[in-house]
């Protein structure tokens, strides 16, 4: 266990505001949706709230904030696989011979890359 | 026979068992959502047209409020037993269980108005995707909402047991639940807003 | 990292017991033998399983080598009782032959040599060479054992439904995949199975990280330690994509969605009813995201296995231990990314072309240096030939061939010509049949004293190996010619139907007697294995004079494995060290003064 009672007493308002904070970016990414942005944008600060979000979850919530290096290390091995799981299909798709035709039969398929 | 380092921390470490254990299967988790993402990602990117507004903002920001509620008052059930305080981890755990229940409930509507108007998951490549990744988390809220019950009910003997024992398996508890709510803080903007 | 003294008092020891916990020492058979949380029981259950299924997936392969042998001709013996939906008279229908096909591969990877290597092995010793009382979660142990259960009987339960088993091959490339008969049960089944793995690979990496004995630092860890612990970062972080892509399979079987369906497929003539939109290659991804790494789930259990056996029999240290550690984690890493050399033929460009050959060429390197290392470890060596001896030596040779065929085939312009022949067939059998499972034998030979408290027969044991690594070699050996002169993998008539094979069409026959041979000389093991139980020579604590762990605690290990709580006083493979008095120094016993 990682911290005395003293300790938590502190963190419970803590808990709070993060809570509060994370219901302010949901209101903020939500009205940033009835701006109508162009896509590229709309999907930049969309990510950036959600990002911002789930690092204040994984920080507080989850206690990432102050852990231990095996954990450390654990999740440094995963988000390093989960990039190149995320990025590398997608390259390897995008990077194919000649240009995109309608695979079999035709039809509405792929609009270019 | 005991097994050395449920509860105590193994000094080199700094870790009981459980905590590493809990650690590497949300490490497994991230990967198995990361490939959905993935897939979410191909399938826009070959896509002719993505749809946009299919989806219902007020009722996916409900959501949304609901779960990050949820990850306050499971947070709260564990820094309960940490101060001592049972009545409010029992308060606490069973708030946490009655909101996973409401995300279920509020996810019951939207799946249903879907399918009452003949949108399935086999409607578009959009909605697929959509039943695929909701309806996989939505098999995590109920995961969890099982384990809560069993530390409200039978599990909560422990406490009397051994306490620590049973605060170190609500911070696990919760470190699943606050992982299913960081998933759905992804979820939310990609397939509703975006 | 941790030594003797930075563990502090023996508090949290294993020898401390609460008294309370004598009380439930008497288990029933049940509790004891069938629904244990012993993880050495549980290692035997996986074992046997496992040794059972390998032995029923090389069964359905000798049915298959008849067909190829003798095409068109009704199969002997059991060809009458297939029935008429698989062998009308005995004559296999192509239909059967692509189940038995798929169902061999599934069977064998992820029914057979995983369970044998990880759950068995890894369950068996792994606690006992880091000096652990038993595993991190013992009852999750116990359920990761379950599950595969369940996933092998659901995978064998779908012979028997209506259409077959799965018959996509066991890569289950869509469309195909999503189409085809028997696919649906092999998904739910492969869901098992990838629990299984995860609920292990959490167990084996907490016990190795929290588990280890005092003074058991990680460069004193066995090397077999350290090829289990990066095996359960591969299961861990790999299998999870397959899962996903498990359910995307599922929900494209069952849902209608088309995940992996593109717009306008025709089948029969017909076009196919779906929405469309989907991508097949991203089933390849997925599917190799996990496949690859699972390449090397296969063959780092036995590489940690022959260099026990290696260190053990040559009565030295292992040459460049620590090289040999930094290749496996590196090994592991690299895995990671290089699974689309298995997809050059689907159109991806030559840029990513590029990017997975250079990172396959740099992941062969790690594998070169261990490979190496256990030669140079022969170097000057008076070797004692034991039967696990023989195995392991075997190993070297074997493997190496199964890599070095592997360098053509990770090269774009050299695979587009070998993709889908016969030479794949042979570079992936010499690296996982003659390589991984040689290995895991010389393990069931070297670890079966601890196990039972018996030695298994040498005289048998011999005729196993040279029987074997004769019949082995004829198998597999002529599917490299077979390979370079074209014919494709997949033919239902060992490729009779196409003119250009007909100068290599014998060796069907040569491979398919070698390869019935090959079963018979497991009887040698099968009768040595059930006749040494009862009637082996009775052993000590250590009777390979072994330095690790495992042989401080009796043979077999009581529930909590060792009598005293070990400490470890040394590296893993002090044999022959100049001035001690015998030519091993164990872990477990401290110096002299």
């Amino acid at each position: 266990m990682h911290s005395d009672h003293g300790d938590v007493h502190a963190s419970v308002r803590k808990y709070f505001m993060i809570g509060a904070a994370l219901l302010i970016f949901t209101g903020i990414t939500v009205a940033a949706n009835l701006m109508h942005l162009a896509i590229p944008l709309a999907i930049t600060v969309a990510l950036a709230i959600a990002i911002t979000k789930a690092s204040m979850v994984a920080a507080v919530f989850m206690h990432l904030s102050d852990e231990k290096k095996w954990i450390y290390g654990a999740l440094l091995l995963t988000v390093v696989f989960f990039i190149v799981l995320m990025s590398v299909p997608s390259f390897t798709n995008m990077d194919s011979i000649g240009r995109h035709e309608p695979a079999i039969g035709g039809g509405e398929h792929p609009a270019g890359h | 026979m005991n097994i050395p380092y449920t509860v105590e921390i193994r000094p080199d470490t700094g870790l009981a068992n459980g905590k590493l254990g809990i650690w590497l299967f949300l490490a497994s988790e991230v990967m198995l959502f990361g490939a959905l993402f993935s897939t979410y990602i191909i399938l826009r990117n070959g896509a002719a047209e993505w749809p946009h507004g299919e989806l219902s903002v007020p009722l996916g920001a409900i959501n949304t409020v609901i779960l990050i509620s949820s990850s306050v008052t499971m947070v709260m059930a564990w820094a309960s037993l940490k101060m001592n305080d049972w009545a409010k981890h029992r308060l606490y755990l069973i708030a946490t269980f009655v909101l996973a229940a409401l995300f279920l409930v509020n996810k019951y509507f939207e799946y249903s108005d879907h399918l009452a108007k003949g949108e399935g998951p086999w409607h578009s490549t959009f909605l697929a995707i959509y039943f695929t990744l909701t309806g996989l988390h939505g098999l995590h809220i109920v995961g969890g909402m099982i384990v809560m019950a069993y530390f409200i009910g039978p599990g909560a003997k422990l406490w009397r047991a051994n306490a620590d024992q049973f605060a170190n398996r609500i911070e696990y508890t919760g470190l699943y639940w606050h992982f299913v709510d960081l998933v759905w803080i992804f979820l939310f903007p990609v397939l509703y807003l975006l | 990292m941790d030594n003797v003294s930075s563990h502090g008092t023996t508090a949290h020891g294993h020898v401390h017991e609460p008294p309370h916990e004598h009380a439930h020492e008497e288990l029933g058979w049940w509790r004891k033998y069938v629904f244990s949380v012993d993880h050495k029981v549980i290692g035997i259950q996986y074992a046997i399983t496992g040794l059972l299924f390998l032995l029923f997936g090389f069964c359905l392969m000798m049915i298959m080598r008849w067909q190829l042998a003798y095409p068109g001709r009704p199969i002997p013996l059991i060809g009458q009782w297939l029935g008429q939906a698989r062998a009308p008279m005995g004559i296999m229908l192509p239909e059967f032959y692509n189940q038995l096909g798929a169902m061999h591969g599934t069977i064998m990877v992820f029914m057979g040599v995983v369970p044998l290597a990880v759950g068995g092995f890894g369950n068996f010793v792994l606690p006992l060479q880091i000096g652990a009382p038993d595993m991190a979660f013992p009852k999750i142990n116990m359920a990761s054992y379950w599950a595969y259960f369940l996933g092998g009987v659901t995978m064998l339960l779908s012979f028997f439904q209506r259409g077959g088993a799965a018959q996509s091959g066991w890569t289950s490339y869509p469309p195909l995949a999503d189409i085809a008969d028997g696919q649906t049960v092999w998904l739910i089944g492969m869901v098992f199975l990838i629990t299984s793995s995860l609920l292990g690979s959490i167990n084996f990496i907490v016990t190795t990280v929290q588990l280890r004995a005092k003074g058991l630092s990680w460069m004193r860890l066995p090397f077999f330690v350290w090829a289990q612990l990066v095996t359960s970062f591969l299961l861990l972080l790999a299998f999870p994509p397959l899962e996903a892509a498990a359910v995307l399979q599922l929900m494209d079987r069952l849902a209608g969605t088309s995940f992996f369906l593109p717009s306008g497929l025709v089948i029969s003539g017909k076009p196919l009813a779906v929405a469309g939109g989907g991508n097949p290659v991203l089933w390849q991804h997925l599917f190799w995201f996990l496949a690859h790494p699972e390449v090397y789930v296969l063959i780092l259990p036995a590489m940690g296995i022959v260099s026990e056996i290696i260190a053990n029999n040559t009565r030295k240290p292992l040459w460049g231990y620590k090289a040999m550690v930094y290749s496996v984690v590196f090994i592991g890493f690299m895995s990671f990314v290089v699974w689309a050399h298995h997809m050059f033929m689907t159109g991806m460009g030559t840029t990513m072309s590029a990017f997975f050959q250079t990172t396959t060429m740099i992941i062969s390197i790690p594998s070169v240096v261990i490979l190496t290392a256990l030669l140079l470890s022969l170097w000057g060596a008076s070797i004692r030939f034991t039967t696990p001896m023989l195995f392991a030596l075997a190993f070297l040779p074997m493997f190496g061939i199964g890599g070095l065929t592997g360098l053509p085939l990770g090269l774009a312009p050299s695979d587009i010509h070998l993709h889908d022949t016969y030479y794949v067939i042979g570079h992936f059998h010499y690296v996982v049949a003659p390589g991984t499972i040689f290995g895991l034998f010389a393990g069931v030979y070297y670890w079966f004293p601890k196990a039972t408290g018996r030695k298994m027969n040498d005289l048998l044991g011999a005729l196993h190996f040279w029987t074997s690594f004769v019949c082995i070699n004829l198998v597999f050996m002529p599917m490299f010619i077979e390979g370079l002169a074209g014919m494709n993998r997949r033919m239902y008539d060992g490729g009779m139907q196409y003119k250009y094979n007909a100068s290599v069409l014998h060796w069907n026959v040569v491979q398919g007697y070698a390869s019935w041979g090959l079963g018979l000389a497991q009887i040698f093991f099968i009768v040595n294995f059930f006749m040494s139980i009862k009637w082996g020579k009775a052993v000590d604590r250590n009777p390979w004079e072994a330095t690790t762990l495992e042989w401080s605690a009796p043979s077999p290990p009581g529930h909590g494995n060792f009598l005293t709580e070990p400490i470890v006083y040394r590296g893993p493979y002090e044999y022959s060290v100049p001035g001690a008095a015998r030519d091993f120094s164990p872990q477990f016993e401290p110096e002299k003064a």
